[in-house]
């Protein structure tokens, strides 16, 4: 089998240790060894970024990130979000993505708000066209994106 | 209650924007679809597809595959002799046996401990070929010599489709104008952002449990204890939250029947979920189609005729895509009012991915090709293409030569609402004016219209849904309804319904949508039909749930019935609103007392429409939607770029309920319109799929989209739940057709082909473009 190492990061605020294949991507260790299953898999290549999580205050595409270059970093996933300085703002965009109808089937939704929460927590003053080009790397194919866009800009600052 | 609340004053749900009742969940990230569900003992499944397009297996050695540490079971044809075969046509076994006939096609599969130890296995099963002659271009299929890919079909016809009113020869001799053009439909895929899966196990007495994605359980269930030869009592299905449909999920795969073949080898659980690459190739695509069009009309901007050839590319096997003239018809038939029309299509099998139904169902095809024909007609008697359509368009009360009987119709007030608030007209003879202007950018605008089912589509034995009520002894509200939902927001809509009937809060329903071992019976999601028939199904469960209260009110307060009613979860005084009795305490009245009574109700709603006769006659729908659409573009005539700026539609939606998620269904529709107009291309080369990824199957992304301006023509259906129409399929119809007219306005370039991808348009513009001209045999 496959060479394996341990490693040691913080996640969702909680000091985390997990064994992983060296092969293995930080979405693998998220959903399948970690059981967090609200990072999605979409397409496993960085084009779609349903599977987008912070890593230092970052927006990564977790299915391109290796398990084990999560040693010592700070992750943030949709389930942590809330609770973390980068996310201060998750609580009304999870709302305001509820009240302006930017969810269908939800699939890229966890994704698209951890995407969002960067770009608000880059660009608080972030207007429409910044907010679509901020969420370029995230596709839905239910909304047409409209509504995600408005629902993001009615929490800029 | 204090005195200020005594009286209740009236208050409706319909119209209201009501958020979608799973949306806070699905925006924290909680909501566990197929892909996060993981059953004790669970196995992985994947499955070996071909390595070659079209080929005779000689030989195919697992041995290597079975002996390797964690595998639990290695399928092949050889190992399921009971199986039969599937699908729309019953044309291919879920296990190839002797012959691949695509790449897709399933040829062995594995069930191990680890995705992984899966993986490796497949890679270990040698399968030895014998190359047959690939059969790539459907033009190629009737041709003498031409490879035959099942024998059943010596002339590689799939299926044939033949529909005729009047007599086009009258109607051509009747004509001034007569104009004939070929059109090519292109491959596109649903994308679905949720992969397929499907999780298979036999439970504790031998029942076959199956976790799916399907968006037809119940006939799921039918079909599955018939491939299996099993009691359908002991099938059930349970559906996740599903991510994405669209249509994709309305057929029996290969890899649905192959999980159950291995959950049986295995006797454990199998999950088999699949690779984004895997959805591309193995998952069904929209049909591409050669059309020819015929069309003529008189110097007034009469409509004669119209004629219509089409060949609709099968790919290896028959999906629901064959059958997309169904729907194809009804719009050359009966869009316009046209008096002679002759239909013909013939679908043919060739090596290439198979074709399924996508949202629209042939819609989007035809409607390129009429809406193009109606600009052309128009240009060609110098009248202007606004005041043609309108001339031509269908009125409430018309019965169409394929018996379409239209009870309601806001089409022509959707022309005008769309043409009005675009500023079509004036904009239109601008941008012809600016054709010669210096710049490299030229603007043009351009609409299409569209007709579509919007009270079901009665194609199977029953188009109906099956709707159960439970009120508890709290006045709580669990609406169990057979409608599956698929992300566009049905569970919200139904409960929308049913608490306008009782005078609740939404907060008042849970829904219970996903079991076929609690659920009622439903034809499936398809065909726009779920607003209007289970929404007539949940009113008709919520109206007897009514009348038992009301009676058993009325009995306790000593008036009558018709002087009583539901409000904000009291029983109220008609006449002036006064809350009389509260809901709760009521029931439990009833529940908690001598009669011991629940109130729990259960309405069947089957619409009233009819099955076609053989010659596809008949009104199949209870009500039918309409929609214009008008797409404005820049084109840039140096680099052949075409970028949407702005897309005004109306839409006649009976009348809209939810206006939140109805606006949501046409934003989404109109973007997945615009990507089958301009980026979204599946690039099939000799069978071989070339762009299985989404870094080369261009969908658009936030950026390009369009300025969307939406209205609604509320023609309140009769029918209709509430007066509502279905919607779902519509937006997607009219912009790739809207698109082409665009093009034609800003550059004088009309463009027969899809996609108007940057590579096309620079051809076209710079005189380069090829012109079809398709005859069929």
């Amino acid at each position: 089998m496959s060479l394996k190492h341990d490693i040691d990061f913080t996640l969702n605020g909680v000091r985390t240790r997990a064994t992983v294949r060296v092969d293995m991507s930080a979405l693998e260790l998220l959903r399948d060894t970690l059981g967090l299953t609200g990072t999605k898999y979409g397409c496993g290549e960085g084009e779609c970024g349903a599977c987008t999580i912070l890593v230092d205050g970052v927006s990564m595409n977790s299915c391109l990130m290796f398990a084990v270059d999560c040693h010592g970093r700070r992750l943030v996933t949709i389930e942590g979000l809330a609770a973390d300085q980068a996310g201060k703002r998750a609580e009304a965009l999870s709302a305001a993505f509820v009240e302006h109808g930017a969810v269908q089937c939800g699939f890229c939704t966890p994704g698209m708000m951890v995407q969002a929460s960067h770009l608000l927590d880059k660009h608080p003053h972030a207007d429409s066209e910044a907010i679509k080009r901020g969420i370029e790397g995230n596709i839905c194919r239910c909304t047409g994106y409209k509504k995600i866009v408005d629902a993001i800009a009615s929490v800029t600052d | 209650m204090s005195v200020s609340e005594k009286f209740i004053l009236p208050d409706s749900l319909i119209g209201k924007r009501i958020v979608k009742m799973d949306a806070p969940e699905k925006a924290e990230g909680k909501t566990r679809y197929i892909h996060d569900i993981n059953l004790p003992g669970q196995l992985h499944g994947k499955i070996l597809r071909s390595a070659r397009v079209h080929a005779r297996i000689v030989s195919i050695d697992t041995r290597a595959a079975r002996a390797l540490p964690g595998v639990h079971a290695v399928i092949t044809a050889a190992d399921v002799p009971d199986q039969r075969p599937i699908g729309v046509a019953r044309d291919h076994l879920p296990l190839k046996s002797d012959r691949v006939r695509s790449q897709r096609d399933e040829i062995a599969a594995v069930a191990a401990d680890s995705e992984e130890i899966a993986a490796r296995a497949l890679g270990l099963i040698k399968v030895e070929y014998e190359d047959l002659p690939v059969l790539a271009d459907p033009e190629d299929s009737r041709k003498p010599g031409a490879p035959v890919l099942h024998e059943a079909h010596p002339d590689n016809v799939a299926m044939r489709f033949d529909y005729a009113h009047g007599d086009v020869a009258q109607g051509e001799a009747e004509s001034d104008v007569v104009i004939e053009d070929s059109f090519r439909l292109h491959y596109v895929t649903h994308c679905c952002m949720g992969v397929s899966g499907i999780i298979a196990e036999f439970d504790a007495s031998g029942g076959l449990l199956m976790y799916s994605n399907t968006q037809v359980p119940f006939l799921h269930k039918r079909e599955f204890a018939d491939y299996l030869n099993m009691d359908p009592s002991r099938v059930r299905i349970v559906q996740p939250p599903i991510g994405g449909g669209f249509g994709s999920k309305l057929d029996i795969y290969p890899f649905e029947v192959i999980a159950v073949f291995l959950a049986r080898a295995a006797k454990r659980p199998v999950k088999l979920q699949f690779t984004r690459e895997e959805e591309f190739l193995a998952s069904p695509t929209r049909q591409p189609v050669l059309l020819t069009l015929r069309s003529g009309c008189k110097r007034d901007g009469t409509l004669t005729f119209r004629q219509v050839h089409t060949l609709h590319d099968n790919g290896a096997y028959t999906s629901w895509g064959a059958t997309t003239p169904f729907v194809m018809m009804q719009t050359f038939s009966s869009l316009y009012r046209v008096p002679h029309c002759d239909y013909h299509t013939v679908a043919v099998y060739t090596n290439n991915p198979y074709a399924g139904s996508f949202r629209g169902y042939g819609n989007l095809q035809a409607t390129f090709a009429i809406e193009q024909h109606m600009d052309m007609l128009a240009e060609a008697i110098g009248m202007e293409p606004l005041e043609f359509r309108l001339k031509n368009a269908q009125d409430a009360g018309e019965v169409t030569g394929q018996g379409m009987v239209f009870k309601s119709c806001g089409f022509k007030e959707c022309l005008t609402t769309a043409a009005t608030r675009s500023g079509y007209s004036a904009k239109r003879k601008q941008n012809i004016a600016d054709r010669t202007a210096p710049g490299a950018i030229k603007r043009g605008i351009g609409m299409a219209s569209m007709l579509h089912v919007g009270g079901g589509a009665k194609i199977y034995p029953s188009d109906g849904c099956g709707t159960i009520l439970k009120l508890d002894d709290f006045a709580h509200v669990t609406l169990i309804t057979g409608a599956s939902e698929i992300g566009q927001g049905s569970e919200t809509v139904l409960s929308q319904l049913v608490c306008e009937e009782l005078g609740l809060p939404m907060s008042a329903v849970t829904v219970v949508n996903n079991d076929t071992a609690i659920t009622p019976w439903d034809v499936g999601v398809h065909a726009s039909r779920t607003t209007f028939i289970a929404g007539n199904s949940a009113i008709g469960a919520a109206k007897k749930a009514k009348a038992k209260i009301l009676a058993a009110a009325a009995k306790k307060l000593g008036v009558a019935e018709a002087e009583l009613d539901l409000r904000g979860g009291w029983v109220i005084r008609a006449a002036d609103g006064e809350a009389l009795q509260d809901l709760p305490r009521l029931l439990r009245s009833l529940h908690f007392s001598d009669k011991a009574d629940l109130v729990m109700t259960t309405f069947y709603y089957e619409p009233p429409s009819v099955h076609q006769d053989k010659g596809y006659k008949g009104d199949v729908s209870a009500a039918y939607a309409w929609a214009t659409q008008v797409v404005e573009v820049e084109v840039d005539t140096e680099t052949g770029v075409v970028r949407m700026t702005r897309v005004t539609g109306a839409h006649d939606v009976g009348r809209v309920l939810n206006r939140l998620g109805i606006e949501g269904q046409i934003e989404g529709g109109v973007v997945m319109g615009q990507g089958y107009a301009l980026t979204e291309n599946l690039l099939v080369e000799n069978g071989v799929m070339k762009n299985p990824n989404f870094r080369d199957y261009k969908l658009v992304t936030a950026p390009e989209i369009p300025e969307m301006d939406v209205s609604f023509i509320e023609s309140m259906d009769g029918e209709g739940p509430q007066g509502a129409k279905g919607v779902g399929e519509a937006p997607a119809i009219c912009i790739a057709a809207a698109t082409a007219n665009a093009i034609q306005n800003a550059t004088g370039v009309r463009i027969f082909d899809l996609p108007f991808t940057p590579e096309r348009v620079y051809r076209a513009l710079k005189g380069k473009g090829e012109k079809l001209h398709w005859k069929p045999v």
